[in-house]
């Protein structure tokens, strides 16, 4: 394990939800939604709903997908609009534009389904990021490993998969600074790895701390 | 008249680690450091009964710990003042309404004798639902970030009172919402803002199973058998008369009980009428409880709710519906009506089970009484989203943000 150049500085981050004032009924004004709505509400419905509803393994985290599946009842669209990985989209323009392709190609092929009313309406939202320095700051991995249990929910989830927006990497901060800065590449890549679509935050968060210890033990 | 400075609860923000776990706290603080001495001044109607009092009375004390200089001030009116924000809270809720000068006028004058009498001078101001929004008057020079928090759906407002109500809103730098569904188009920015619940006060706090009995005992409700169980004031758009129907088709086939179990507020003169018709529809059947409870029955409402098989809220309109939240956070299964704040609740088949109807809710109460491995799942679920979303301390969190980002737009 090298000695790092830089400390990890954790981040505390909170999320405001804006109310805009787009909303849908149909798959058709979904697919204009999609197309109209700004980036930071396509975040809100799916990295950020990733975050939210993380204690249910069940159902769809990505908000476009369960609306299409409880409010519209199209399974086939849902589990479509629920495929695209967040972990392997490193801008917001490349989510929508496969959300908007998935749906369009839908519409095309289920025209019957285009203008059927919901049960409910699908509102837009979009979030608002406030972000300040955390007090921790880590220059080894004990210290590392100290500050993540200290860390809120909110902010690991900002940590480990918001940051891919951030850096543009299809990496998040924690593997970043292991490999950059403790040249613990293994590390890195097991904690990349992590399956968020499987597991609850704090199961991430627990497989984290078990490829730390091994870590720290070697 | 009403208390104007009302007494906040006490309690530490440490004695929630053991349930939230201290990470969480860390980052109250971390946000509030930069918040540290900032004045804040809540407004709201009423000092005792609803929502709206009960998260103040918890939220003040702990934004006064992380370092926050919070008031809250109560407005004062007549008996008539109250009822005509009764019939505007009705009538935004898109019941019918008789427009009538004298009471727009009387709306204006007690708004206007408050602003006299309080003081206005802190750099956040949140005003608490129609009855002071008035109140921006007392705004100077777009002096602080003043911010409307709407407690109640608006989605269908009765375009008269809406429309006397709509310009005071507009000098507001932002509205808050319960639900994207209740917000309006207005020029001003619409946040959501959950309300939430203290898990650590009366009504919420963990009770001994002998406590729980205890009450259900002292209200004459067999413990032995299913207990159904709808917590609201006697309101109409509560729709307690829809839940003892509901219940009446439930009886046809399974042997229960039902409870609906109502405090009152200072600002609600209705209660009494809307008991008495539910009385009539209940027509003597003993397994009927109907419970008029005063506002001092948390502990009450507690074990009420923490004894019940099955917890109802079969509103018609609702602006949160805060007894889904307590309901959710004792792990009960929820059947509730899709309104307002209720499906950001309950996610139907995954927190709870949302209806539409009388017949619906007959038919998810037999559901869940027929499946309890279900009905405990849901629960468990029910738990871990109100311990997400809509608790005080996710509340105070988002005050602070809000409060953030107005400085840093500013």
């Amino acid at each position: 394990m090298k000695k790092p150049e830089h400390p990890f500085r954790f981040a505390t981050v909170s999320y405001l939800t804006r109310i805009g004032n787009q909303s849908a009924t149909t798959i058709g004004e979904l697919r204009d939604g999609l197309e109209k709505c700004s980036d930071a509400s396509i975040f809100y419905h799916t990295f950020q709903s990733l975050g939210r509803y993380h204690f249910l393994t069940e159902g769809f985290s990505n908000e476009f997908a369960q609306w299409v599946l409880a409010g519209l009842n199209c399974p086939a669209l849902a589990e479509q609009l629920a495929a695209p990985d967040i972990r392997g989209y490193l801008t917001l323009s490349d989510m929508r534009t496969d959300l908007l392709s998935i749906t369009d190609e839908y519409c095309r092929s289920h025209p019957e389904d285009v203008h059927r009313l919901a049960f409910e309406p699908f509102y837009f939202l979009e979030s608002i990021e406030v972000t300040i320095p955390h007090l921790g700051e880590a220059w080894t991995l004990e210290e590392f490993r100290h500050w993540l249990e200290r860390l809120s929910n909110g902010s690991f989830h900002y940590h480990f998969l918001v940051s891919r927006l951030r850096l543009g990497l299809r990496t998040n901060d924690f593997s970043l600074w292991f490999e950059n800065e403790l040249g613990l590449q293994r590390l890195a890549q097991l904690t990349n790895r992590i399956d968020v679509y499987t597991n609850t935050l704090e199961s991430t968060r627990a497989k984290l701390y078990t490829f730390i210890d091994r870590e720290l033990a070697a | 008249m009403t208390l104007t400075q009302p007494e906040a609860h006490l309690m530490s923000l440490d004695a929630y680690v053991p349930l939230l776990g201290a990470r969480e706290l860390d980052e109250l603080r971390a946000l509030a450091a930069q918040l540290s001495g900032r004045t804040v001044q809540m407004v709201n109607s009423t000092a005792m009964g609803g929502g709206v009092a009960e998260i103040l009375n918890r939220l003040i004390p702990l934004i006064q710990e992380l370092g926050l200089r919070p008031r809250w001030d109560v407005i004062t009116g007549g008996e008539d003042f109250f009822e005509v924000t009764k019939a505007f809270h009705n009538a935004l809720h898109g019941g019918p309404y008789q427009a009538r000068k004298e009471n727009f006028d009387l709306f204006l004058a007690t708004n206007e004798m408050n602003r006299q009498r309080l003081q206005f001078d802190c750099e956040f101001t949140v005003i608490h639902d129609p009855q002071p929004v008035a109140l921006i008057e007392a705004r100077s020079r777009q002096e602080g970030h003043w911010i409307w928090r709407c407690h109640i759906d608006l989605s269908n407002p009765n375009p008269e009172v809406w429309g006397f109500l709509r310009p005071f809103v507009y000098r507001y730098d932002g509205a808050l919402f319960s639900s994207p569904e209740f917000a309006r188009q207005l020029p001003i920015p619409q946040y959501l803002s959950f309300p939430c619940i203290d898990p650590l006060s009366e009504k919420n706090v963990d009770l001994d199973p002998a406590s729980v009995q205890e009450v259900v005992e002292r209200f004459g409700i067999d413990p032995a058998r299913p207990i159904i169980t709808q917590i609201s004031r006697f309101d109409r758009l509560k729709d307690p008369i829809g839940v003892v129907r509901a219940y009446q088709i439930v009886r046809r086939y399974m042997d229960c009980q039902l409870v609906l179990a109502g405090g009152s507020a200072t600002d609600d003169p209705e209660g009494e009428i809307v008991l008495e018709e539910v009385r009539r529809e209940a027509k003597d059947d003993p397994d009927i409880h109907l419970l008029n409870l005063p506002p001092w029955s948390a502990t009450e409402i507690n074990a009420l709710q923490r004894a019940s098989t099955v917890i109802v809220q079969k509103s018609l309109r609702e602006g949160f519906g805060l007894t889904v939240t307590e309901a959710l956070w004792k792990k009960k299964p929820v059947v509730a009506s899709a309104v307002g704040g209720i499906p950001a609740q309950v996610i139907h088949k995954h927190t709870g089970l949302l209806v539409h109807s009388v017949e619906g809710t007959a038919y998810q109460i037999r559901f869940l009484l027929s499946n309890p491995a279900l009905a405990l799942k849901l629960g468990e679920q029910g738990h871990e989203h109100v311990r997400e979303n809509f608790l005080i301390t996710t509340n105070v969190k988002r005050y602070l943000t809000i409060f953030l980002h107005s400085l840093q737009r500013s």
